[in-house]
């Protein structure tokens, strides 16, 4: 029997061996399709040099009008649409990728070889990237070597840099989110579909990106591509996570069974109950009552918040950051002294708060179902942003509360004083309900990206919902609840008697 | 070589594999048989570390499939249900990737691929496109490319479907010679002829669970009614119906001839000739009616 017995297998090595190959294989494949290969041709020379003829048209235009800015700004735009426009085809490449081989019937052969499932994720996605990112690379040079002849002119350095940066890390959000799809759908159709939630984001950047070359402004460029970066490690990891060669083979058709989630669903909703040591039968029915709910807040709710530990971390690391950031705007930003007259502070000033526009009204009910949208907004962030939406939105106002700490601080204000009053009084309840509520919208989001391994992302999910609608209903609303009564009258009481006249 | 315990395999609640405990050894060919959707290619997959069984455990070469899955890869050839080739790429490219990710040298690559292509009879394939194959030459590549390395275990679903009779027999002569290398061979089949023609032992599968198990002579022997025996004689068969039936149950007769049933042949049949030479009558054939696996499958089926 001639069976190999594993050249240095679990090796490094032999992991870039079989990925190598896999991408030569595809990559060679890609080649064969005439389909793909003379788009990218065009766009990889004839549109590049057709950019340059445009721009060398266009500088002599507005030249002619006195407006050379507008040329000087069409040349780097120019030059980040001819790299984009050949990565484009990256999308359609990678959509294909494993859906494309199962409606070919050519992906069982390839699952039973001892390719590893990271190896055959990171295979097809570069195999994917590679092609059209060289193209877009060439697409540069071509557009670039046009300009120099037609007008001699060269991007600076550090401006090539940003370009090529960019449209590499475009081009790997785009690839490692549309191989993700490819390997969730059953067929290249559902693909496609599914694809505008990157089509969508990415065309959006795109127009960002081009306003913000016209402005000039690539600071901001930069912040993008960092961002971007960001994007690709979490995409990459939540592929290699969620890819299962089980899932692609194991799954025939789309099928959504919303009995079956439901059940699911309801199934994580139930706790276990918990009266309070004594024998339920001899106890009245309003104590039993309760003590159905004794065990969610005895067992669930603290085995909840351990298994959202994690996420807690992470909030409270945006805590910190929302404090730094508050702080740092304060200086940068600082505001005239008569803005902040805290010695005017009266009974009136909180009873004219209802007159601000865009304050929630100044009642408990107002200030209640404000936060309530809040929170439940973040969790609606969090699905689509894999809970980092949800972290920004809790940071935004926590960093300007401590945007007016310090302000307060600069004119010659007790920050601590004027932390204690304005914010403590409500904050003790309010900050705990909407950290704990963020970490569980957080850890909804979160599943996307890091389901555990023999778990499904719909029913890892399902878990995380149920686990934050028990928590916000138990926990957070009884304590924003109490927390905006504190707020509209307690906490006024406290400013007046700690600062006001 | 390949031994399953209860290997069972659920989807979203429905069980396609229901405890299935059978082994194959080395040199033994084991088919499959079972209506589409029983669950044979869910078993096969599973015995090829492509799919993680729900519970239970299968050894395959001596390696888990749960614990040890791409040892398993290693070691077993898997011939599909479908080709599944790419079909842009030539014969040569085919296996020589193939042969790669499966760990073989470039020499062994070709050398292998070469004399498979060749056993098959199709030594021309190297250079052409696989898009420009017929069906057969298909199937065909597809079980040179599970053969490469020389694996211990095959597993063949379908190994003949869509081949002409010759080279039908090419491949049935190709698993004959592996099982004489001391190969364990799962088959998955609905060509009972086949099955009959190459298993050593046969596993019928529905719903998810082995319903029968055995030699096809064991299965026909235990699922099937008595043996019936059929007698010629040399002259009309008068008379004959009489002495027979105080042995065995008569079950028809023509002018010469006469079947009877009995679940006792080996005592029934010496009894009866010794009758009827006593009586004169001079006997040209005593054979069992044949019986086709076709009769215990449909049975134990339709059950």
């Amino acid at each position: 029997m001639a069976v190999v017995a594993g050249r240095g297998r679990g090796t490094v090595a032999e992991s870039l061996r079989m990925t190598r190959t896999l991408v030569q294989r595809e990559i060679r494949d890609t080649l064969r399709d005439w389909r793909i290969v003379v788009p990218i041709v065009i766009l990889t020379l004839f549109f590049p040099a057709l950019m340059s003829f445009v721009a060398d048209m266009a500088l002599s235009w507005v030249a002619k009008y006195g407006e050379p800015i507008i040329g000087e700004r069409l040349l780097p735009f120019l030059l980040m649409v001819v790299g984009f426009f050949p990565i484009s085809f990256s999308l359609v490449i990678a959509l294909e990728t494993f859906v494309g081989e199962k409606e070919r019937r050519s992906l069982e052969p390839l699952l039973a070889t001892p390719l590893t499932d990271a190896q055959l994720y990171l295979g097809k996605t570069l195999a994917a990237m590679i092609p059209p990112l060289l193209a877009s690379y060439l697409g540069i040079a071509v557009y670039l070597v046009g300009l120099y002849f037609f007008k001699g002119w060269t991007p600076p350095l550090i401006l090539l840099l940003l370009v090529i940066l960019l449209t590499t890390a475009e081009a790997l959000v785009m690839v490692s989110g549309a191989v993700v799809v490819s390997s969730q759908t059953t067929s290249v159709r559902a693909a496609n579909l599914l694809a505008s939630f990157i089509i969508i984001p990415m065309a959006l950047l795109l127009q960002g990106e081009a306003i913000i070359m016209f402005w000039a402004n690539y600071d901001v460029l930069w912040w993008i591509v960092a961002f971007l970066l960001v994007v690709d490690v979490v995409l990459v990891r939540m592929g290699v996570r969620i890819f299962n060669r089980e899932e692609l083979l194991g799954r025939e058709i789309d099928e959504l069974n919303v009995a079956s989630l439901w059940r699911t669903f309801c199934g994580h909703l139930r706790w276990k109950q918990w009266f309070f040591g004594l024998d339920e039968q001899r106890m009245p029915a309003w104590l039993r009552w309760l003590g159905t709910l004794g065990g969610l807040y005895r067992y669930d709710i603290p085995a909840i918040l351990h298994r959202s530990r994690l996420a807690l971390v992470a909030v409270a690391v945006g805590l910190l950051a929302s404090v730094y950031v508050g702080y740092a705007f304060a200086y940068r930003y600082q505001l005239p002294p008569d803005m902040l007259e805290l010695d005017l502070v009266s009974a009136e000033t909180f009873a004219e708060l209802p007159a601000v526009d865009w304050l929630p009204a100044f009642t408990i009910w107002g200030v209640f179902s404000n936060n309530v949208r809040a929170l439940a907004l973040a969790a609606l962030l969090a699905v689509f942003s894999f809970g980092t939406l949800a972290v920004a939105l809790l940071m935004a106002p926590l960093a300007i509360v401590f945007f007016f700490v310090a302000q307060a601080a600069r004119l010659g204000y007790s920050p601590v004083l004027f932390f204690s009053a304005f914010v403590l009084p409500h904050g003790l309840l309010e900050l705990p309900a909407a950290s704990i509520a963020t970490a569980l919208a957080v850890r909804l989001g979160a599943t996307f990206m890091s389901p555990k391994l023999g778990t499904t992302v719909s029913g890892r999910w399902l878990w995380a919902l149920a686990d934050l609608m028990k928590v916000f209903v138990a926990l957070v609303l009884p304590l924003l609840a109490l927390a905006a009564f504190i707020e509209v009258h307690i906490t006024p009481c406290v400013v007046i008697w700690a600062f006001g006249g | 070589m390949i031994q399953l315990t209860g290997l069972t395999k659920q989807f979203d609640g429905f069980t396609a594999v229901d405890r299935v405990t059978l082994s194959v050894a080395s040199g033994e060919i084991l088919a499959l048989l079972g209506p589409n959707g029983a669950g044979k290619t869910t078993t096969v997959r599973m015995l090829a570390a492509i799919l993680r069984p729900t519970t239970g455990q299968a050894y395959v070469a001596g390696y888990s499939v749960t614990e040890h899955p791409r040892e398993v890869r290693r070691r077993v050839g898997l011939l599909t249900e479908h080709p599944g080739l790419y079909l842009r790429m030539r014969g040569q490219e085919y296996l020589d990737f193939f042969g790669r990710l499966i760990g073989l040298d470039a020499e062994e690559r070709t050398r292998r691929a070469r004399d498979l292509l060749a056993r098959f009879g199709m030594p021309d394939a190297w250079r052409q496109r696989m898009g420009t194959y017929s069906k057969g030459m298909r199937q065909k590549m597809a079980l040179v490319r599970a053969m490469l390395h020389d694996p211990p275990v095959l597993l063949l679903d379908e190994p003949t479907s869509a081949m002409d009779p010759h080279s039908a027999k090419l491949v049935r002569d190709a698993v004959l010679g592996l099982r004489h290398h001391r190969r364990a061979i799962v088959i998955c089949t609905h060509n009972l002829a086949e099955a009959e023609a190459l298993a050593d032992r046969i596993a019928i599968i529905r719903r998810g669970r082995i319903i029968a198990l055995g030699t096809p002579a064991e299965l026909k022997s235990r699922l099937l009614d008595p043996p019936v025996m059929e007698l010629r004689l040399a002259q009309p068969t008068d008379g004959v119906a009489k002495l027979v039936s105080g042995l065995a149950t008569v079950e028809d007769q023509g002018e010469d001839w006469l079947r009877y049933s009995t679940s006792d042949p080996q005592k029934i049949n010496p009894l009866l000739l010794q009758t009827l030479a006593s009586h004169g009558l001079g006997v040209v054939t005593l054979s069992e009616v044949p019986r086709s696996l076709e009769d215990v499958y449909l049975r134990v089926v339709e059950e």
